[in-house]
């Protein structure tokens, strides 16, 4: 690429991040200005990651960055309920809620009502005690670049808090929809607060409709568990060739919380970088993370994840699964750190590949700091292709290859299918699964 | 219905059969016996297309099909059947789910329609009392966690589903009690018919008194050296292999 051919959007990243801001509408009140005006230096400090920066080692998201000439875009136009409707799951009974570009489509969402329950755009509730309490407090945001650009310059997200003692009765399904008609590079930003005795259980999606403008999303989400709260929290990447993402999302747990979280990443999007960070800053919580990427063509797929043991007596079980397909790429972090403080500590990750395609390959590092002396901790790493002896068995019984690798998949993506809790959504998977090995 | 001429193979480079000619036609019942290391697994491996094994001489004919030109899953759809001396455990698959599939392909390279779902639990709920195969292992993982009794009567389960016109037995009795062994061999005895074939391999003759062959053969270093009846297999529980062997070094010695 020549000189005079360098994108305007990587250009002001790079060089003039701040005439960017110009292009983002301001949001009340004064103190988030203060905030966006202290990421945006910070962004400024830290640069855009390099292959040299250590968490982004195995990524060259410049690459990705100067892919296309992308357009910083803060606004939504109108989407057709068919588009939305391709991420919906079937017989999922659910609250539906629809964001363009992070904006939230009231008109086109069932939204979760009852007392205690406040769901609406985060524009609309930069002053709930939530925000004020939560909005951008976790420290690992600062330290991520692409984080801090995306505190100084999104425009809106979704905003969900959940008072003391609230249950939602039922799964709320965001469907987050990207829609540009020139390459565009769109930051939505998110913060549910889920207070004291609260239960809920969210599943996230994406879908970009068919076009030939690249969507490239950075979104954060932060997530707030308070004492004795449970989220069960489903990220669905469905997968479309002209989307590519880095989703982060930042949980903090309290006391006695439960966080279960689910990433699924489907084939066909080129770039998915998914940032989960979970501070422990509370005692005898537990957590759950599982992962299960299945990547095609030359697809990269990062997970990069981070368990931060604060507190004593936590329990954290991390599960991440890949299948590599052509000649996809895999990245896998597992950074766990407990800290002196937190004793009694369970961690536990483990991540297994299958490599299938010829020139498929997988990074993976586990990443164990432990400063506390009493504490179980263990990591593991396989990669590998299906046991020839299984496969013998499959078609010795006149399964064709192509069904028995099906069936092999299906298997070797099955404990972390099972452990899905909604039923509509772990058959919606299965079939998912049995259709990309299919064909 | 099969036919093996001069069947030579080896496996990494180590020549395993030495020239194995054999005739089964339907309706028999075969019993492939002798020691060790003989190549009578491999025998078995070789009909149903593992590839770690070579054919490197002879030819094998299935209903006048060359069966060495095909694909491990054509030759089950042809209807060649092994069952393994040892299953394999898949975790993440189910019992059920393995066997609708393979029925379904079997069926659709037929051209038979896919079974409906009722048909395929009725055929289920009759085979499985053929070998008094729990219908709580239908819905576990295949074979995994499956006691040695249970996985081979899995094997013979399957072969009652699939329903192939040649079986090959690969030493199912091995590590079987006897109440396991009368199970099996009576879910045998009710399969057979004048239609089908079985290849029964084994080291005993104890298998043989509940299924009763047409026909033993002692294979030994690779060839088969002795054809007879049921006696043959009497004899050799009595005298063992080494008459045999030595008549043959004698043989070949003149």
């Amino acid at each position: 690429m020549t000189s005079d051919m360098i994108l305007p959007f990587y250009q002001a990243l790079t060089e003039d991040v701040n005439a960017l801001s110009a292009q983002v509408p301001s949001l009340a009140p004064d103190t988030l200005h203060d905030i966006r005006r202290e990421a945006l230096d910070r962004f400024t400090a830290l640069g855009l990651p390099t292959l040299k920066t250590e968490a982004w080692r195995y990524t060259n998201i410049q690459r990705y960055l100067k892919e296309f000439p992308y357009e910083l875009l803060t606004t939504a136009t109108p989407v057709a309920a068919e588009a939305i409707d391709k991420a919906a799951i079937p017989e999922l009974d659910c609250y539906r809620i629809v964001l363009v570009n992070g904006h939230l489509q009231a008109d086109q969402s069932a939204l979760p009502v009852g007392k205690g329950i406040t769901v609406g755009a985060m524009s609309a509730h930069t002053d709930a005690p939530g925000f004020v309490t939560y909005f951008n407090k976790q420290h690992h945001l600062v330290n991520e670049s692409l984080a801090t650009l995306n505190t100084a310059l999104f425009a809106d997200g979704l905003y969900i808090e959940l008072a003391a003692n609230t249950v939602i009765d039922k799964p709320v399904h965001i469907v987050n929809v990207y829609t540009c008609e020139r390459h565009a590079f769109i930051q939505p930003r998110h913060l549910w607060v889920l207070n004291k005795n609260t239960t809920a259980t969210i599943i996230e999606s994406s879908v970009h409709p068919e076009t030939t403008a690249v969507a490239f999303a950075n979104s954060v989400l932060e997530t707030v568990i308070a004492e004795n709260a449970e989220l069960w929290h489903y990220n669905v990447q469905q997968g479309e060739e002209s989307f590519r993402e880095v989703h982060t999302t930042a949980a903090q747990q309290h006391n006695n919380s439960r966080y279960h979280h689910f990433n699924f990443t489907l084939p066909n999007t080129p770039f998915t970088r998914n940032n989960l960070t979970v501070a422990l800053n509370g005692s005898h919580t537990e957590t759950n993370l599982n992962g299960l990427y299945i990547a095609n063509k030359s697809q990269h797929v990062d997970n990069h994840t981070f368990m931060d043991h604060i507190k004593p007596d936590c329990h954290s079980n991390e599960l991440y699964k890949g299948v590599l397909l052509d000649n996809a790429n895999g990245v896998f972090t597992g950074r766990i750190l407990v800290h002196q403080e937190a004793q009694k500590t369970n961690a536990f990750q483990q991540n297994n590949n299958l490599l299938l395609g010829s020139k498929a390959d997988i990074n993976s590092q586990p990443q164990l700091e432990i400063y506390a002396d009493d504490v179980k901790c263990s990591h593991g790493f396989t990669a590998g292709q299906f046991s020839e002896e299984s496969m013998f068995y499959l078609r010795s019984r006149g399964i064709g290859e192509d069904a028995a690798k099906a069936l092999m998949v299906n298997a070797f993506s099955h404990d972390i299918t099972e452990a899905v809790k909604v039923p509509a959504l772990q058959h919606y998977l299965q079939v998912q699964i049995a259709e990309i090995m299919n064909n | 219905m099969l036919t093996i001429k001069n069947l030579h193979a080896e496996v990494e480079g180590k020549k395993i059969l030495k020239g194995i000619n054999l005739e089964i036609n339907k309706g028999e019942m075969h019993a492939i016996m002798g020691p060790n290391g003989s190549g009578k697994s491999s025998l078995a491996s070789v009909l149903a297309g593992r590839d770690s094994y070579t054919v490197t001489e002879g030819e094998v004919w299935f209903n006048g099909k060359n069966l060495l030109e095909m694909a491990p899953e054509e030759r089950a759809r042809e209807g060649v059947f092994l069952a393994f001396q040892y299953p394999v455990e898949i975790p993440g698959v189910s019992n059920l789910n393995f066997l609708k599939t393979a029925l379904n392909e079997i069926r659709a390279y037929k051209g038979l329609p896919a079974l409906e779902a009722r048909e395929f639990l009725k055929l289920t709920k009759e085979k499985q009392q053929l070998v008094d195969f729990h219908s709580n292992l239908m819905n576990r993982s295949l074979n995994e966690g499956f006691s040695g009794g249970e996985k081979k009567r899995n094997e013979i389960f399957q072969l009652a589903m699939l329903n192939p016109q040649l079986a090959i037995l690969d030493e199912t009795d091995s590590g079987l009690d006897i109440d396991a062994l009368r199970i099996v061999s009576n879910g045998v005895n009710k399969l057979r018919d004048a239609e089908k074939a079985f290849v029964i391999i084994t080291h005993y003759q104890r298998l043989l008194e509940y299924i009763i062959p047409d026909f033993v053969h002692v294979l030994y270093d690779g060839r088969i050296i002795r054809t007879g009846t049921k006696e043959l297999a009497l004899e050799l529980e009595e005298r063992g292999y080494d008459w045999l062997k030595e008549e043959l070094h004698l043989k070949e010695s003149v």
